[in-house]
């Protein structure tokens, strides 16, 4: 006989409101149903009420953890519709933005994954080097978690030297202090005990579950945005993918770790790199036509696709996001899983819950 | 034995976009460190003293609201966290919005930003701190709201 226990929508471990009903036989999970719903705003419908340039800050809010891309993955979009060339000054600060929310964005993950499976000191040490790069961001774009550094035709902050030579020393205080954390993750007895072995999915599973983000990666597909050639100048830093073999708990924590020093080396890339000019083009008259751009987010792939009539409102603005596209994913990993390390397992798909309902 | 010395929050997230929410967890951890003036973030609303509620109401999570409002036993302060939880923020006028936090429980005290700083949940946790001594020294109950059945936005 099954017993249905609701998890969620208020639980300890969720910072979230995520409803799943878990079916439990014997401590056993054989049955998922997720009901969405509780973050939902209606964004998609907002936008009427705004003209194009307002919507940017309307896509930041979706999401406040990986805001700044949101943001500049709407840009990217009207731009196409305006079909302008951004300044390369312009793409590179992009690139230095969003990576720099990648970085806090997986360091914030690494902690409350410590704290889902009861390591809070760990948890802490997270917290603590995470806060190293959110002062960058504040010195960078004037803001801790809403950034607001993109704008439709380039850039609305510029770098300085001093906030240059300020990125490069954190980074090279970071690299040290990541090392540390993830000696724990990878190697500690009690951590590994905990996530090899769990939640495992298959490469070819993965991959037809149409999952996104260290969720794909995790099973050894090498899926990455960024390594197709109409992303910014992401194809001219030298960027590797992180991948691991596993499809486990275990792999995918790994994937997040590597994607960090990946940050950190295409930041230093991008800072070495970086051009003299304007940051951004005046941008004249109202969009028209169709467009749709992938971007990588720290969570996977998010898709937007904006549709303009001449008006200076966006007649349709339409966002994929990569928790949208990994929540099937807890239904092929969750049953055969016990009751006590479903919180693990629902983790590990960082879930982004505001993304997926707008 | 003074209840402000060490008051127990409750993080409820109704329809943030999780910017404020990072902040709440960011004012526990090294840097800010809440936890040296006793505050302690407890999953369950049986033990809590101050709510924190970050984010606007929507039409489905109102009742998830009231229910872990009026688990919380007497005194209670509710802190609103955000422009959202506030007045409804930049999203008081989408169709699934209800608006701030104050038109379905009543609310002690807010902090506003968009988000706010962890400086400013902090200062907003120690201004609960008064309220809730004064709740306390004045025998004052949160009055219990009632759940309504499915509500159907009147825009619809």
């Amino acid at each position: 006989m099954t017993t249905v226990i609701p998890f969620g929508p208020q639980h300890p471990v969720l910072p979230e409101p995520v409803s799943l009903k878990l079916e439990i036989d014997n401590d056993v999970v054989v049955g998922v149903l997720p009901s969405l719903g509780y973050v939902h705003r209606g964004l998609e419908k907002f936008i009427d009420t705004k003209d194009f340039n307002q919507t940017m800050y309307i896509c930041e809010r979706i999401c406040g953890i990986c805001s700044g891309i949101h943001g500049i993955t709407y840009s990217r979009a009207v731009e196409k519709l305006f079909d302008i060339e951004v300044p390369e000054r312009a793409q590179y600060l992009r690139v230095i933005n969003s990576e720099l929310c990648r970085i806090h964005s997986h360091l914030l993950w690494l902690g409350l994954f410590a704290d889902g499976f009861g390591f809070e000191s760990l948890f802490y040490e997270c917290w603590k080097y995470r806060e190293d790069v959110l002062d960058v961001l504040e010195r960078f774009t004037g803001n801790r978690v809403i950034h607001s550094m993109s704008k439709v035709g380039g850039a609305s902050r510029d770098l300085t030297k001093e906030q240059i030579d300020q990125i490069l020393k954190t980074l090279d205080d970071l690299e040290p202090k990541v090392k540390n954390i993830e000696k724990v993750f990878v190697n500690n007895y009690t951590v590994k005990k905990r996530l090899v072995g769990l939640g495992v999915m298959s490469k070819q599973l993965a991959y037809e579950a149409g999952t996104a983000g260290p969720t794909l990666r995790g099973s050894g597909n090498a899926i990455d945005v960024r390594n197709t050639s109409d992303y910014d100048i992401y194809k001219d830093l030298g960027f590797k993918t992180a991948v691991a073999k596993e499809g486990d708990c275990y792999g995918r924590t790994k994937v997040r770790i590597d994607e960090i020093y990946e940050a950190i080396k295409l930041i230093r890339n991008a800072i070495s790199k970086l051009p003299e000019g304007e940051i951004a083009t005046r941008v004249k008259g109202f969009p028209t036509g169709e467009a749709i751009i992938r971007a990588e987010q720290p969570r996977g792939e998010v898709v937007y696709y904006v549709k303009g009539n001449g008006t200076k409102n966006l007649e349709r603005l339409k966002v994929r996001t990569p928790t949208f596209a990994n929540i099937p994913s807890l239904l092929l990993m969750l049953p055969g899983v016990k009751l006590a390390d479903v919180p693990i397992v629902v983790l590990t798909i960082d879930p982004c819950i505001s993304c997926t309902e707008r | 034995m003074s209840l402000a010395k060490s008051p127990w929050i409750i993080h409820v997230n109704v329809n943030s976009c999780n910017g404020c929410d990072i902040e709440v967890v960011a004012c526990l951890t090294p840097l800010y460190d809440a936890e040296r003036f006793g505050v302690l973030n407890i999953g369950t609303p049986k033990q809590a003293d101050i709510m924190v509620v970050t984010g606007s109401v929507n039409y489905k999570n109102v009742n998830v609201l009231k229910n872990i409002y009026n688990q919380i036993p007497d005194p209670k302060v509710v802190l609103a966290v955000g422009a959202c939880a506030s007045t409804g923020g930049i999203f008081h006028d989408c169709y699934n919005v209800v608006g701030g936090v104050d038109q379905v429980i009543p609310v002690d005290a807010y902090v506003p930003g968009c988000c706010p700083r962890p400086e400013a949940i902090l200062d907003g946790v120690v201004a609960a701190l008064s309220i809730l001594e004064n709740k306390k020294k004045g025998n004052i109950k949160g009055k219990e709201v009632k759940l309504k059945g499915k509500e159907v936005p009147s825009n619809a």
